[in-house]
């Protein structure tokens, strides 16, 4: 046997290469139960990811069912209130290329906001409450509404209903305890401050000469 | 009154990248200076043409770019890796080799990975190695140095060093002045001692500790490279241990001289461009380890390479091999290599996400 | 001497202190005004205590602390408050805070304060007590973040090393090296009271940097007795970090994410130890500190001991300000203070500087260069981190690398970005990014919150729509075991109405009471009488015209009408023999009864407590206690009052009884009379009932009349709410009236007596859909289009009323009115089309 092995090199190869394959094949199955990482499922993943305003701009009636739908193969493009940096987190999580902002779902806004009801306006219909996906409104029937401010995501789903267009969705005044200090500018930009210091901005960027 | 609004500190050192570059080109002239006594004008002329090209094509790629050119050409950071290729080059390479060179390091490695702080290789090397490897002939043509010159000869002046340079007719070509580096001789050598390698070859019996002129170079190189440390321009331990693990690997390996010895430690240390390697090429810190400890390593792998591939490998010198290879390891090395933070236990890993 | 550590990394700026050791700490002419920013420090802002044109002495609170990581602030001299209202104070952003602005009164006249009994030592008193004079006396660590001193000098853990840091390591400032030279005695006497309050640690070290020989000298005899020692370290900034020189002085390192106190040390600044020395040896608050005044555009440079709430521009007046050399105003030091926008803003307690640069002295930076990696800042960098590692994940936003590089150990001490040869503002980056960061994480848990929320919401949601199925479902099914019940008896099905309307009894008949029931059954006998009558006229009739099989139906809905008479005789007579007696007016009294009991009851219990709580105010001796006891008993009797009256007038059933506004508990009162009314009225018939409501009515309605006469009298504003309160209860009183009519006429139609309003509403809206129902589509369109016009008429009286008062809302309702008259145009073409 061994000498039949020895003297006919296709089987020698066969045989070292299905012998080499097994103990792989082996190694690999052992690590995968060994070293097996017990993860979030990625639904929950994504979910944790998406800013939870359940605004529903995306199509999906909440960040849940958008989670599940991404997972399934959507778009990671159609969440306007998360912005680049959702999209940006959710394509390092899915190992994809980040797209942009798909605009059909609406344009990203930089500044936060908040509902509020003109309490004097409120008729007291209770159709923003029936909209509100967090609970953030208070109120009872024929009586005026208020906004938990604390709460409201800002996701606009109670302006539409509201049948005398009493809220507002106003930006959160920003306070001393969450200001932060702005990232420098980029270089270029500093140059061309320190060239114009009238505080003109030379929008040519081509104005390279010394 | 128009009060800045600026974020702390409000005061800074006189210190600049400009003057940090400016300090590291100062440090090369007593390489340089070695160099040109033991052989001839070579250097000095690679060194002006890598420099120009240097400059040339800095400016063209942040012409290119669309940034302000002045500015960025003020940081020498393209004058300093052009001086660092020229002095490796061998003296009266042809003049188009030093071009290549100098625009591939700085157009390809430089530039096209991002320009200043964003290359992970260090530019000069690449030049180099691209170099070497392409054209193989020119890049091992080293003359002779001084020493070895025979009475009545002497090593080409300024104006006949152009000429070989620029190809004119009318002079000797460079073959006239080659001979072989101790590196070389010590490849070569098969049977005979060390001893009697020294006694025989003019090279080394010429020479004070390790081959002729060379030895001066590096010791250029070396005092070079201490002025910066006192300066402060970079830390000791990527030198230090580099010089010492190649130190340690020639210790190893010098079989008490016999014929099959790789080389005494002081031949190592004072020959090629250990020293050069040692204290300006690898102590690049943009495209080196980041961390003391880090640096440690990095040093002292390279010093290992530089052992193994004069050794072992087809080339006779190894350091810009070794430095690009060690280039790649850098972030895996950063990442185990992070100091310890001020309370905390222990170091952690740069990929750690909780300690 | 003792061993100290070396300080790793570190920078040597230039020192520039000798300019404002020249001469002594100086005092300043009282400013025109002063401005007290209410947060002063770490924590909660103080409450305030003082009311705009209040007159305030020197020293008196102002504010006071809210919660446990809070001090309050002083008037730092006697004057009038002016203003309480947003001022610019000094923070890095330059936005304005809630401050007090005192007007000087120029009299520096003192509230009254006392320290401790001078004929005692400190030690006499107990460390909770000199704690809590600390703490009223407003201090906050002077070193620069301004930490409530109070809270810090009570650890949780046992205290073994008290530092005072005396190191003072920003180039310029010498606030405190002054103030050791010149004030020596009382900054060993207030360690000395530091130390006690910590419970005497073993080691209490002063930590100098060696560029203070002076300070150092001017401490040495004072403490040369005491077990308080003198540690003298190279001059390197930034030693006078709390960790740097706990680091320096210990050799040990304060964990990350902890405190000083997490290994038994804690720090406190000199100024702090200075003010302590005043709290507690004379009672004064910190109301002023020593801040230095230097920089090349101020002529002079010098120290002054400044009152808190001074204008900065108050200052700089005083000593020469060029303000076209100035290129930069700064408050604290080169390395870490922040620049001002605005030179009105007010020196704060933790104010130790102020730096007017000149061009030459802090010229604009330039642009910043590429980073190379040369890792000078690493080298310089006291907590050891990697700068430009920080920087580069910075740049690309990468938190995740940022976190585990470390950025939360970074102090911001500026080291890294002081020595960087490319000019990158590094600290800059590392403050954004941790803002970054420390946003994000709150953006997560509000969206974490955000989510359980939504989830909630939705779990409710699908609760509620699985309670109404089964409600639909029980419907169902109760309606199929009557059709069942019904078809069982052998007759022919009925309509759902009928099998509805027998649930409907059957339910009444279960939780009603036997009067109801007996009066119910009484009325279903004469109901199926007339029924019987009804029907076996119709008997007659079809016998007369009708065919064979009508006459048979007829017959047995005859047969059918005569058993359900019998059956209710019957279950009357039951219902008879249960109560014993048919006598329905029995029944009742024992009903009413009811109320009577509960309240004598109520009395009886009201009696007994107050009894019992008579019996504690005699007991105890407390007299907090005592005076809640009181006020609990003043209740009880206001009750036993109110259970009292209400009994009295129970019997005459009048549901308008005045209501006694002198009783402290109206709610109660008024609750009580509810109930016992709602008892007295529950189990009248509706006739009774309704009667009731039409007396009570008039009775408003008198009373609503004299108000309005006597508002109208007074000119009141309330005329016209009055007013149409008035018609709304006369509009009211007609309702009640005809219903009153339409039940008298007839009395046998009202079956929904039994207070089931469902049924009763059932009712009304069955009528509205036979009423709509039978209404043509022409005449739905009449009414919808005079639905609108009235409406609309509504729209145009509120838009001129809005118009007349320039109303902002002017243009909602603008258009609600234009989208009023497209509507009813377009109901009126309709009604056109269809009725051409």
């Amino acid at each position: 046997m061994i000498e039949l092995i020895l003297q006919n090199p296709l089987i020698a190869a066969l045989v070292a290469l299905v012998g080499l394959a097994l103990v792989f094949g082996a190694v690999l199955g052992f690590a995968a139960i060994k070293f097996r990482i017990e993860g979030d499922p990625i639904v929950q993943q994504i979910d944790k990811l998406l800013p939870q305003t359940q605004c529903g701009q995306c199509g999906y009636p909440g960040c849940r069912p958008y989670a599940q739908a991404i997972a399934n193969g959507d778009a990671i493009n159609k969440c306007p209130p998360g912005g680049q940096s959702t999209i940006n987190a959710l394509a390092t999580l899915l190992g994809v290329e980040a797209p942009s902002l798909d605009a059909e779902h609406g344009e990203e806004n930089d500044v936060k906001t908040v509902a509020y009801i003109r309490e004097d306006e409120c008729i007291g219909c209770t159709k923003c409450i029936q909209a509100c996906p967090v609970d953030a409104i208070l109120g009872a029937a024929k009586m005026m509404h208020t906004v938990i401010a604390s709460e409201c995501t800002g996701c606009d789903l109670c302006v539409e209903p509201c049948p005398v267009d009493c809220i507002d969705m106003i930006p959160v005044p920003q306070g001393l305890s969450d200001w932060t200090w702005d990232m420098p500018p980029p270089a270029e930009e500093q140059i061309k401050a320190q060239r114009h210091p009238a505080g003109i901005i030379a929008t040519d960027r081509g104005d390279n000469a010394a | 009154m128009a009060l800045l609004k600026i974020t702390s500190p409000h005061a800074h050192t006189a210190q600049s990248t400009a003057s940090v570059m400016r300090l590291v080109l100062l440090a090369t002239i007593p390489g340089l200076i070695a160099l040109t006594l033991f052989f001839g004008w070579g250097s000095l002329i690679n060194i002006l043409l890598a420099g120009s090209v240097a400059v040339f094509c800095e400016a063209a790629v942040m012409h290119l770019r669309k940034r302000p050119v002045m500015f960025y050409l003020g940081d020498n950071s393209a004058l300093v890796t052009a001086v660092l290729l020229g002095l490796a080059l061998p003296p009266l390479a042809p003049w188009w080799v030093v071009v290549i060179g100098t625009s591939f390091a700085i157009l390809i490695a430089k530039h096209l990975y991002g320009g200043l702080g964003y290359n992970p290789f260090n530019p000069a090397m690449v030049g180099y190695v691209v170099l070497l490897i392409s054209f193989p002939v020119q890049m091992t043509a080293w003359p002779a140095p001084l020493p070895l010159y025979a009475e009545g000869v002497s090593p080409p002046e300024f104006l006949a060093s152009l000429q070989i340079v620029f190809g004119l007719p009318g002079v000797e070509t460079v073959d006239a002045f080659t001979a072989a580096t101790p590196l070389d001789t010590l490849r070569q050598n098969s049977g005979l001692l060390i001893a009697q390698l020294y006694e025989q070859d003019p090279l080394f019996s010429l020479a004070r500790w390790a081959g002729a002129g060379w030895e001066w170079v590096n010791l250029g190189f070396l005092l070079g490279g201490c002025f910066l440390l006192y300066r402060r321009v970079f830390t000791w331990h990527g030198p230090v241990a580099m010089l010492a693990s190649l130190s340690l690997c020639a210790a190893l390996f010098y079989d008490g001289g016999s014929s099959a010895s790789h080389g005494s430690p002081l031949m190592h240390l004072l020959s090629g461009g250990t020293m050069l390697g040692a204290f300006f090429i690898l102590t690049d810190p943009v495209s080196s380890a980041t961390s003391n400890r880090g640096r440690l390593i990095f040093g002292a792998l390279i010093g290992v390479l530089i052992f193994i591939i004069r050794s072992w490998g087809s080339y006779p010198d190894a350091v810009a091999f070794a430095v690009l290879l060690m280039n790649f390891a850098a972030p895996l090395i950063d990442n185990y290599t992070l100091p310890r933070t001020y309370g905390h236990k222990k170091s952690r890993r740069a990929t750690e996400k909780k300690e | 001497m003792r061993k100290v550590w070396d300080l790793i990394g570190g920078v040597h700026p230039p020192e520039n202190k000798h300019q404002s050791v020249q001469l002594p700490i100086g005092v300043l002419p009282l400013p025109e005004k002063l401005v007290i920013p209410l947060n002063q420090h770490i924590g909660a802002p103080a409450k305030l205590l003082v009311a705009t044109g209040d007159r305030v002495l020197k020293g008196q609170e102002l504010a006071e602390p809210t919660g446990l990581v809070s001090v309050g602030v002083h008037a730092p001299t006697s004057g009038t408050i002016s203003d309480i209202s947003e001022y610019p104070i000094p923070h890095p952003s330059g936005m304005a805070a809630r401050s007090i602005t005192l007007i000087p009164d120029g009299q520096e006249q003192w509230v009254d304060h006392v320290g401790i009994d001078t004929t005692y030592s400190f030690q006499d008193y107990s460390p909770a007590k000199l704690l809590e004079m600390i703490r009223h006396a407003g201090i906050a660590g002077l070193g620069g973040a301004g930490f409530p001193s109070a809270v810090k000098l009570s650890p949780r853990k046992a205290i073994t090393t008290l530092i005072i840091n005396a190191s003072e390591c920003e180039p310029y400032i010498t606030a405190d090296d002054m103030l050791m030279r010149e004030r020596a005695e009382a900054i060993v006497e207030g360690v000395q009271i530091l130390s006690y309050i910590l419970g005497g640690p073993e080691e209490v070290l002063i930590g100098i940097e060696d560029n203070k020989p002076e300070a150092r000298a001017a401490l040495e005899p004072f403490v040369r007795d005491t077990h308080i020692q003198l540690v003298s370290f190279p001059t390197r900034y930034p030693s006078g970090g709390e960790k740097q020189l706990i680091q320096i002085l210990t050799g040990r390192e304060v964990p990350s994410g902890g405190l000083p106190a997490d290994i038994g040390i804690v720090c406190q600044n000199v100024g702090t130890a200075f003010a302590v020395q005043k709290a507690i040896y004379f009672g004064e608050p910190l109301i002023s500190r020593i801040t230095t005044v230097t920089g090349r555009a101020c002529a002079t440079n010098r120290n002054y001991e400044v009152l808190i709430g001074t204008p900065i521009a108050h200052l700089l007046a005083h000593n020469g300000f060029d303000e076209h050399d100035c290129s930069r105003l700064i408050m604290g030091g080169p390395m870490m203070g922040f620049t001002l926008t605005d030179p009105d803003i007010p020196v704060i307690k933790t104010t130790n500087c102020i730096l007017a640069a000149s061009r030459e002295e802090s010229p604009t930076p330039p642009p910043s260069q590429p980073c190379i990696r040369c890792g000078m800042c690493a080298e310089a960098c006291p907590a050891s981190l990697l700068p430009q590692q920080l920087f580069w994940y910075a740049q690309s936003h990468n938190h995740e690398r940022l976190e585990a590089h470390n950025l939360f150990d970074c102090i911001e001490c500026g080291a890294c970005s002081y020595v960087c040869p490319s000019n990158i503002p590094l600290v800059q980056y590392y403050r954004a990014s941790k803002g970054e960061i420390r946003k994000q994480a709150q953006e997560k848990i509000k969206s974490d919150r955000a989510r359980a929320r939504f989830e909630f919401q939705k779990a409710r949601k699908e609760q509620e729509e699985m309670a109404k199925a089964a409600k639909r479902e029980a419907r169902k099914q109760a309606a199929e075991q009557a059709k069942a019940m019904t078809a069982e008896r052998g007759n022919k099905p009925q309509g759902s109405e009928d099998i509805v309307k027998a649930a409907m009894a059957r339910a009444a008949e279960s939780q009603t009471s036997p009067a109801e029931q007996q009066a119910r059954l009484e009325r279903g006998i004469a109901r199926a009488e007339s029924h019987l009558h009804t029907v076996e006229k119709r008997l007659e009739t079809i016998r007369e015209e009708g065919s064979e099989q009508q006459q048979e139906q007829a017959r047995a809905a005859v047969e059918d009408a005569r058993r359900r008479l019998e059956d209710a005789r019957r279950k009357r007579a039951q219902l008879d023999e249960a109560t014993g007696s048919p006598d329905t007016d029995k029944v009742m009294a024992r009903l009413q009864a009811g109320p009577r009991e509960t309240l004598e009851k109520k009395i009886a219990s009201c009696k007994e407590r107050i009894a019992v709580t008579r019996q504690k105010i005699a007991d105890s001796d407390d007299e907090t206690l005592k005076a809640a006891l009181t006020s609990g008993l003043e209740k009880q009797q206001a009750k036993l009052a109110d259970a009292q009256q209400a009994l009295a007038e129970l019997p005459d059933n009048t549901p308008d009884t005045p209501v006694t506004r002198e009783t402290t508990d109206a709610a109660a009162n008024a609750i009580a009379q509810a109930q016992a009314r709602a008892a007295a009225t529950r189990d009248l018939p509706a006739e009774e009932k309704l009667r009731q409501t039409v007396v009570a009515l008039e009775g408003r309605i008198e009373k609503a009349r004299a108000k309005l006469d006597e508002a109208r009298a007074g000119e009141s504003e309330y005329v016209n709410a009055l007013q149409a309160g008035l018609e709304k209860l006369q509009d009211k009183l007609l309702d009640a009236q005809q219903q009153l009519n339409a039940i008298a006429t007839q009395p046998s139609a009202v079956d929904d007596d039994s207070g089931d309003a469902a049924s009763s509403a059932i009712a009304r809206a069955q009528a509205r859909v036979a009423e709509l129902a039978s209404m043509s589509e022409e005449d739905k369109l009449r009414e919808t289009v005079t639905s609108l016009k009235s409406r609309l008429e509504k729209a145009r009286i509120k838009l001129r009323e809005a118009e007349a008062e320039r109303s902002e809302h002017v243009d909602s309702l603008r258009t609600a009115a234009e989208k009023l008259q497209v509507r009813l145009t377009e109901a009126e073409q309709q009604l056109a089309e269809y009725h051409p």
